[in-house]
């Protein structure tokens, strides 16, 4: 189990967070840039000391600023991967992954730094200096020195943000099988929500130094309980005001003119939330058909294909992003600039009052 | 622009005649032959052995306490770090004959510490260590003030993934610190060595010009260019050699650094 508590100014930021991750699972912290995520880290590890904090882990007690303890870094069996990986540049991965284990004696030190860059399929690059490895490569070796002095806590920073997309898919693949295994708690820090979701067991979505919505990733993404973290989880974000109609459905007059209908409860101003796939397109003028309640008309402004999907960008009164089949892209003929219907189902519209 | 590239031309071709030609005039002005015997004139060899000798001691002396000095202030931001840098950094500026004065006063026999080194048992002036002192004052900021720079231009977060791995930062420090800042602190070393060779002023108004005791070669070219030029001539052109060799070892072991290139890292 690991506990940080942290209360503490940090530059402009009023950081103030409390977090429990019980043994084997991680928490992903996710949030945008400027969040204070690292600084929870820093926490954790020793290496930022808040005006008033608690950091427990598995039992003891490495920070406790009401009874004046505190650990020093090093005495901390942290496993911390950094944003860059931060591998010294002048030892060779294999002495980098041996750098912390320096009880054992040297000949074991090699040895047991081998199987772990064996373990991440590095041993033919063991004698490789850092700069020559390439970014997946580092992040392994930086993985393989964090596990090497088996510790009680793992520490990630955005341990995928350093890689390009290719790689990036493969490395998540390996760091998920690596967080299974592992039966120490885990951090992890992102910027982004999908990653959050795939690493981490629960998620803390994280803004301007406090958590704002802990939960696991689809508790987040179906009932998201501001309009941030809906916007942080990809949905779509519309303001507007909500007035309560007849059978317990809920109308919402869009700011910029439209009105939608949810099947949440709301009153005043709210911010409506709702998923890109979730959302069809039609030509516009079409007799409506199916069961979606909400239709807004909307001009098409770029198409994107990502994979067998297609995500379309609409200019509304309010800005609104689609995400339908290649299939019906192609059927509709879509075109920037044309003008589509797009529409979505009552039961699909979440409600949250700002 | 054809014009253009023609003056920028010429202006490289003036600069590099009026920094060269004096020094391979050492080497024109008498035989290599006559370099090679004024050479084993006595004293020559004992002057060359001495400033040697007291440059080692003293580079030694500004490493071991220079390099953990220059360290904590490129590490560390507290209240008057920037009035410290200045106050190191001043020897750098002073005129020879101004830091000969200043020592003097400070450890001369009638300087204001003057009385408890002699207490102590310890001879200054007119004195081999007196040389080693005023070597270390006019040296020791070429070398901080480098080394300042090298371990501020190394990424704090290396110090941070070493004591997340267990190591103290005393272990950080000597594991990691000094040899990813080592070109920049061999630079520094080199700049300190090249000061401490060709220093003169200071070494003359603090310790003297004595043969084998303070005498060190460019006071002893001082002693000898109006009597026995060859002899001057020959010692010249000794200090050009090591001071060259000194230079290009360093841009060897920097280009060394950059072509393994761990350093743009």
């Amino acid at each position: 189990m690991l506990t940080v508590e942290a209360g503490t100014r940090v530059g402009a930021l009023e950081l103030d967070v409390a977090l429990e991750v019980p043994p084997g699972q991680c928490l992903a912290l996710a949030g945008p840039s400027g969040a204070g995520k690292t600084s929870v880290l820093k926490v954790a590890a020793g290496l930022l000391r808040p005006a008033r904090g608690l950091v427990q882990a598995n039992g003891a007690t490495w920070l406790d600023t009401a009874r004046g303890i505190d650990v020093p870094a090093e005495r901390r069996r942290c496993g911390y991967v950094f944003q860059d990986y931060a591998l010294f540049p002048h030892l060779s991965a294999c002495q980098n992954v041996a750098y912390p284990l320096r009880e054992l004696p040297r000949r074991e030190r090699r040895d047991r730094a081998l199987e772990l860059l064996g373990r991440f399929g590095l041993a033919e690059k063991a004698d490789a200096r850092p700069h020559t490895l390439s970014g997946g490569e580092r992040q392994r070796v930086a993985l393989a020195r964090a596990l090497a002095r088996k510790p009680e806590v793992l520490l990630l920073d955005e341990p995928l943000s350093a890689l390009d997309a290719r790689t990036r898919a493969g490395a998540a693949r390996e760091l998920a099988g690596v967080l299974r295994d592992s039966e120490s708690p885990a951090l992890l820090v992102t910027h982004d929500f999908a990653e959050a979701a795939q690493l981490g067991d629960r998620v803390g979505v994280i803004d301007a130094g406090r958590v704002v919505q802990e939960g696991t990733p689809s508790e987040l993404a179906a009932a998201p309980r501001s309009a941030f973290v809906a916007d942080f989880t990809g949905a779509v974000v519309l303001t507007g005001t909500a007035r309560g109609g007849p059978q317990g459905l809920t109308k919402v007059e869009l700011d910029g003119g439209g009105v939608v209908t949810s099947t949440d409860a709301g009153d005043g101003p709210v911010a409506v939330s709702v998923y890109p796939w979730e959302i069809g397109i039609e030509p516009a003028g079409e007799a409506p058909h199916g069961s979606a309640q909400n239709r807004v008309t909307a001009e098409v402004l770029s198409r994107t294909t990502v994979g067998n999907r297609v995500r379309v960008s609409l200019a509304g009164p309010q800005p609104i992003a689609a995400e339908i089949t290649l299939d019906s892209a192609e059927r509709l003929g879509l075109r920037a600039g044309a003008m589509v219907t797009a529409s979505w189902k009552a039961t699909a519209t979440r409600l949250v009052a700002i | 622009m054809r014009r253009f590239a023609l003056l920028l031309a010429l202006s490289l071709a003036v600069t590099l005649t009026f920094l060269t030609l004096p020094i391979v005039a050492i080497f024109l002005d008498s035989s290599p032959a006559e370099l090679v015997r004024s050479l084993g004139e006595p004293g020559a060899l004992d002057a060359l052995w001495l400033s040697l000798r007291t440059t080692a001691i003293s580079i030694a002396i500004i490493l071991l306490v220079g390099t953990p000095a220059a360290y904590l202030l490129a590490t560390r931001s507290f209240r008057g770090r920037a009035l410290i840098v200045t106050l190191i950094e001043l020897p750098l500026v002073l005129p020879p004959a101004v830091a000969g004065i200043a020592l003097l006063a400070a450890v001369g026999p009638s300087g204001i510490l003057g009385g408890s080194v002699e207490s102590a048992g310890i001879q200054l002036t007119f004195a081999t260590a007196g040389v080693v002192v005023a070597l270390t004052f006019v040296a020791s900021p070429f070398y901080i003030r480098q080394a300042i720079a090298a371990f501020a231009s190394v990424d704090r977060v290396l110090l941070d993934a070493s004591r997340t791995l267990g190591a103290s930062e005393s272990r950080g420090f000597l594991r990691v610190m000094i040899p990813v800042a080592l070109p920049g602190l061999a630079a520094g070393t080199a700049l300190a060595v090249g000061r401490a060779l060709g220093e003169f002023g200071a070494t003359l108004m603090f310790a003297g010009s004595f043969e084998g005791i303070t005498q060190t070669v460019p006071l002893a070219i001082y002693d000898r260019f109006s009597t026995e030029f060859d002899a001057a001539l020959a010692l010249s052109a000794v200090l050009v050699a090591v001071s060259a060799a000194i230079l290009l070892s360093v841009k060897l072991v920097q280009g060394g650094r950059a072509l393994s290139g761990w350093q743009v890292e």
